[in-house]
């Protein structure tokens, strides 16, 4: 893979819980496979998290949420993300989140999400696969 | 040649031909290390424990160094404290599971609140949106704390609460709490977590910097030693640790660290230590791995004794003894086959039983999925009933005692851990090492070498990388509707504008005064709690006076 074709990615923790365990190895195994990776470290507002992707410019979002608040979190941050023009960012997540709420976010546009137990190649394989890095 | 050295002669002739058998025999391809890593012998035997020192290693249980218990008669004395942790919705849901819990044989109550409380936001702060009462319960004010424990006798049980950068202000409504229904604070037990260290290693919710917010737990603790005497101010945790994803060394290392500054820190405010060592407390995670579980409860013991000894001079055996209460490991739970966490649960709680835990929380099968319904966590607390009154291993003290293997594993984890602490005494201690980030990164290398273990199949997660079925089993999980959030604001807001606000301003801004002065905060806080100012606006002061946090974010 050529330099300028390596997908920009922003690997965030948005709301209050503190569990970053999963988010930092999902963020080093994508880094260890060649992707450029952004982390926001925990505690961040959607606001935060979606100006970070437009400074950062990314082609891709992944988001990690145990705390249970991914039904507010996860739709408004793709409500920001198109009131910022980039709706484009292709949307991710994990955590703990419930069958059916699997179901209802991927109607409010997120592209996969990545239950406990999944292994680090099964992302990085997903994200080769659906996200596309902008050409120079 | 002697008796002893005949027969010693004749074991190593026996053993060096068990050793070519077993060296020619072939063997699985099977991964013989723990869950941490450490090698573990095929076989071990007297050779191994030549001249093994029973007086100095061991001692009696109830004597030191406490390696074999804290307790002459440990559990034919008193069975362990079964205190599940619990707390969801509001606190009138709460409630309604502690009664539950008491009546089906629960001996102690634990306390889980929800995220806005544990970072210290009221439920009508635009931070809480989407979190009010999902982790667990939701209190804002001493209102919810007088539902949250309605109709539950203080005298009686014991409480802990899982509560850190907030804990000041959640105890301040507890003691208000118990003062309006007449019980004497000299007579309340129970526990607050209160260790803000770990929650810059591995939990990860605070307010403010380390010392402030360390600060904060000192005068917890001076203010239990002075006012409410049966108190356990701080439960110095390793949970959390392992649960980022340390291994047992590091846990055991890093907890027994934190301990050690919190001992440093009473010192340093001119308490005596065998004024308040007594009621420091423990908390430690309980995994997969057997027998190093065991070990690492049993090397905690004889640590914490040799430190308080030798470090601090502590004098009272109450100082020297490592209490602990012991949780099975969340992070091991799979959300596959979910019914399979039922033997996880009860191995890791065996373990925790023959570590010699004072008290113990098994999980429920579905928290990895969600908190836990009523039908799970039953379940989870009959395998601790089951365990206590069914196999037979509560009859001996123990029982692991003299083992070649777990005495040897035992020296093993203790001198590993002990490496661990001297490396972060030469760093300048525990603050600095958490300033540079050592601790967080020794633990995130572990958890990611751990998952590398897992995605290339040397490590086994039955129904996750091996064994696992098509079509999946799923279990009812508890759902916490979103009225929760609309009633607790609503209630809040009632709140704020009935209560005297002119009495709450003025007590706020006492709290402001005593912060900027240095002095002890508990009896501020207690005095503005008692007017119903809330957990938010208690928090913004130590936001504004003692500034805020930011996660450095590495990964």
């Amino acid at each position: 893979m050529g330099q300028g074709s390596r997908a920009r990615i922003l690997i965030g923790k948005a709301g209050l819980d503190g569990h970053d365990r999963g988010v930092k190895i999902v963020a080093r195994a994508l880094r260890d496979a060649g992707f450029e990776v952004i982390y926001t470290g925990l505690h961040n507002t959607p606001e935060a998290i979606v100006e970070t992707a437009l400074q950062e410019d990314v082609d891709a979002l992944g988001l990690s949420i145990l705390s249970g608040a991914h039904n507010y979190i996860f739709p408004e941050v793709i409500r920001l993300l198109e009131e910022r023009g980039m709706g484009g960012v292709t949307v991710f997540g994990g955590g703990i989140i419930p069958k059916e709420d699997v179901e209802y976010l991927k109607t409010k546009g997120v592209k996969a999400i990545f239950e406990p137990g999944a292994s680090t190649d099964e992302i990085i394989n997903w994200v080769r696969e659906n996200v596309v890095p902008k050409a120079l | 040649m002697s008796v002893d050295e005949s027969v010693t002669e004749r074991l190593r002739k026996a053993r060096d031909d068990w050793e070519k058998e077993y060296d020619s025999t072939g063997k699985r391809d099977a991964d013989y290390t723990t869950i941490s890593g450490m090698e573990v012998p095929p076989l071990l035997t007297p050779l191994d424990l030549n001249n093994f020192d029973y007086d100095g290693k061991l001692g009696f249980p109830g004597s030191y160094p406490y390696t074999r218990g804290i307790h002459s008669t440990m559990y034919r004395g008193r069975l362990w404290t079964m205190r599940q942790f619990a707390g969801f919705g509001t606190p009138e849901d709460t409630n309604r599971r502690f009664k539950y819990l008491m009546e089906h044989g629960q001996t102690g109550l634990s306390t889980a609140f929800d995220m806005p409380t544990l970072m210290g936001y009221d439920s009508d702060h635009e931070r809480s949106r989407g979190e009010v009462g999902k982790e667990g319960v939701s209190v804002s004010s001493l209102a919810d704390m007088e539902v949250l424990f309605d109709g539950i006798d203080l005298e009686k049980v014991t409480t802990s609460m899982t509560i850190n950068c907030s804990a000041s202000i959640i105890f301040a409504m507890y003691l208000v709490m118990a003062e309006k229904k007449g019980v004497s604070w000299r007579k309340l037990r129970g526990t607050l977590q209160n260790d803000m260290l770990k929650e810059f290693i591995a939990q990860r919710e605070w307010i403010s910097p380390p010392e402030p917010s360390v600060k904060l737990t000192v005068d917890i603790i001076e203010f239990c030693a002075e006012e409410v005497p049966q108190w356990h101010p701080v439960s110095v945790s390793g949970y959390h640790i392992r649960e980022a994803g340390s291994t047992a060394v590091q846990e055991l290392a890093f907890t027994l660290a934190d301990g050690i500054a919190y001992v440093e820190e009473g010192v340093k405010r001119g308490l005596e230590v065998d004024d308040f060592a007594p009621r420091l407390s423990f908390f430690f995670n309980v995994h997969n791995d057997f027998l190093e579980e065991i070990a690492k409860y049993r090397a905690a013991r004889r640590m914490w004794a040799k430190i308080m000894r030798g470090r601090f001079g502590a004098k009272s055996p109450k100082s020297l003894m490592l209490k602990t209460h012991a949780q099975t490991a969340g992070a091991s739970l799979t959300a596959q086959q979910p019914i399979n966490n039922v033997a996880r649960v009860t191995i890791q709680a065996l373990a925790a039983v023959l570590g010699g835990t004072q008290s113990l929380h098994t999980n429920s099968m579905d928290e990895t999925l969600a908190l836990p319904t009523e039908e799970s966590v039953t379940v989870a607390l009959r395998t601790q009933q089951i365990i206590a009154e069914e196999s037979g291993i509560a009859n001996t003290i123990d029982p692991f005692g003299g083992s070649y293997l777990m005495e040897s594993l035992t020296d093993r984890i203790e001198k590993e851990a002990f490496d661990y602490i001297n490396k972060i005494d030469e760093m300048g201690g525990i603050f600095r090492a958490i300033e540079t980030g050592y601790p967080q990164k020794e633990i995130a290398d572990a958890a990611y070498k751990y998952q590398r273990e897992l995605d290339t199949g040397l490590k086994t997660i039955v129904g996750v990388n091996k064994y696992n079925t098509e079509g999946e089993v799923t279990i009812p999980t508890l759902k916490i509707e979103e009225m929760v959030e609309t009633g607790q604001i609503e209630k809040l807001r009632e709140l704020k504008r009935k209560r005297n606000n002119k009495a709450v301003r003025e007590r706020l801004s006492d709290i402001v005064t005593a912060a900027r002065s240095g002095e002890n905060l508990m009896p501020s806080i207690i005095n503005a709690v008692r007017e119903y100012a809330t957990l938010g606006e208690i928090c913004d002061i130590f936001r504004e006076v003692y500034g805020v946090y930011r996660d450095p974010g590495y990964f």
